[in-house]
């Protein structure tokens, strides 16, 4: 029952931004060196300004799904993450080389994202306080039923993409927030931690909670199958 | 050596922790032990691995169609203002 590999590219060693999806617009980073990363950026610092879309072109997804996970809201994550790229383009001399391009990238939507929430929320109430404190005590999983493992292929099923969504869209900004970053666009603890200006242990306690919340929501597993002992599964979801 | 054993909010607590590697070899150990007795805790594990596993992958979230097309066309427009 219980898995003794690691899934997917490693819990204990995982490469940030990599996945094993084919499809994955990870692959995409992966065919460009960050020497050639650094050479494109210069000659954009240097006056080539038509090469920042090639240079920006493989953080597009990122940018804008931390946007989203912000501002849960598919046109105002589209127009934040232009925003964002803007003002990446005014600021990209400051960038620091020894940085990540794309952490650095996630970060000025993360902080735009940000302050277009606040902006939009003016006038109603918004504690700093609720943001920036962790929910003391533990969390109880809900559901303790043991699901069938669903593969990666199921992905290209409409309804599974939508139940993931829907869970995300479930968890309180806080965690969400720090679930996007980390397991979603595969940012380290620290990054997660710099990104959202967090430390180290209040993303772990916030993640260890999304995570489980995540899993509630969309118990009893993704494909609606319950174990009911001896192998045998017993559907419960249409699809 | 015998492995203390381990209370099941306590392996809540460190489910996280554990699927990142970022608990002590003695603590991983003693987690190990629990999951091969309590069904509930390794369902957890499963289906909390299965999440990551899949929003990971990459094709949870795309991209809004045109996306690509409309952000070229803003950059063009104002980086050449």
């Amino acid at each position: 029952m219980v898995a003794s590999t690691t899934i997917r590219r490693g819990f204990e060693s995982r490469t940030p931004g990599m996945s094993t999806s084919p499809a994955s617009p990870a692959l995409k980073k992966a065919s460009r060196t960050l020497q050639d990363e650094l050479a494109l950026l210069e000659r954009v610092c240097a006056g080539e300004k038509h090469l920042f879309y090639e240079l920006i072109q493989p953080y597009e997804r990122s940018v804008y799904i931390a946007a989203h996970s912000v501002l849960q809201n598919e046109a105002d994550a589209e127009e934040v993450a232009q925003e964002a790229f803007l003002k990446a383009f005014s600021h990209l001399t400051s960038f620091r080389r020894e940085a990540k391009f794309s952490t650095w990238l996630i970060q000025i939507a993360v902080n735009e994202a940000r302050m277009k929430r606040r902006k939009d929320r003016k006038g109603l109430y918004e504690s700093i306080d609720e943001q920036n404190t962790d929910d003391e005590g533990d969390y109880f999983p809900r559901d303790f039923a043991d699901w069938r493992e669903i593969p990666s292929e199921s992905l290209q099923r409409n309804e599974l993409r939508r139940a993931l969504q829907k869970a995300l869209a479930s968890l309180d900004e806080k965690y969400r927030e720090v679930f996007v970053m980390r397991d979603i666009q595969n940012l380290s603890i620290t990054e997660t931690a710099q990104t959202l200006g967090l430390t180290e242990a209040s993303v772990k306690t916030r993640l260890l909670r999304a995570r489980l919340q995540m899993r509630d929501a969309l118990a009893p597993g993704f494909d609606g199958a319950w174990k009911i002992g001896d192998g045998n599964w017993k559907k419960v979801r249409p699809w | 050596m015998a492995t203390i054993e381990i209370s099941c909010l306590h392996v809540w607590r460190e489910i996280s922790n554990y699927l990142d590697g970022e608990i002590d070899p003695e603590l991983r150990r003693r987690m190990e032990e629990h999951f091969k007795g309590c069904e509930h805790c390794s369902a957890i594990l499963d289906g909390t691995k299965n999440v990551v596993r899949l929003v990971g992958d990459g094709r949870v979230f795309d991209l809004p169609a045109g996306f690509s097309d409309r952000l070229k066309t803003r950059l063009q427009k104002e980086l050449d203002d």
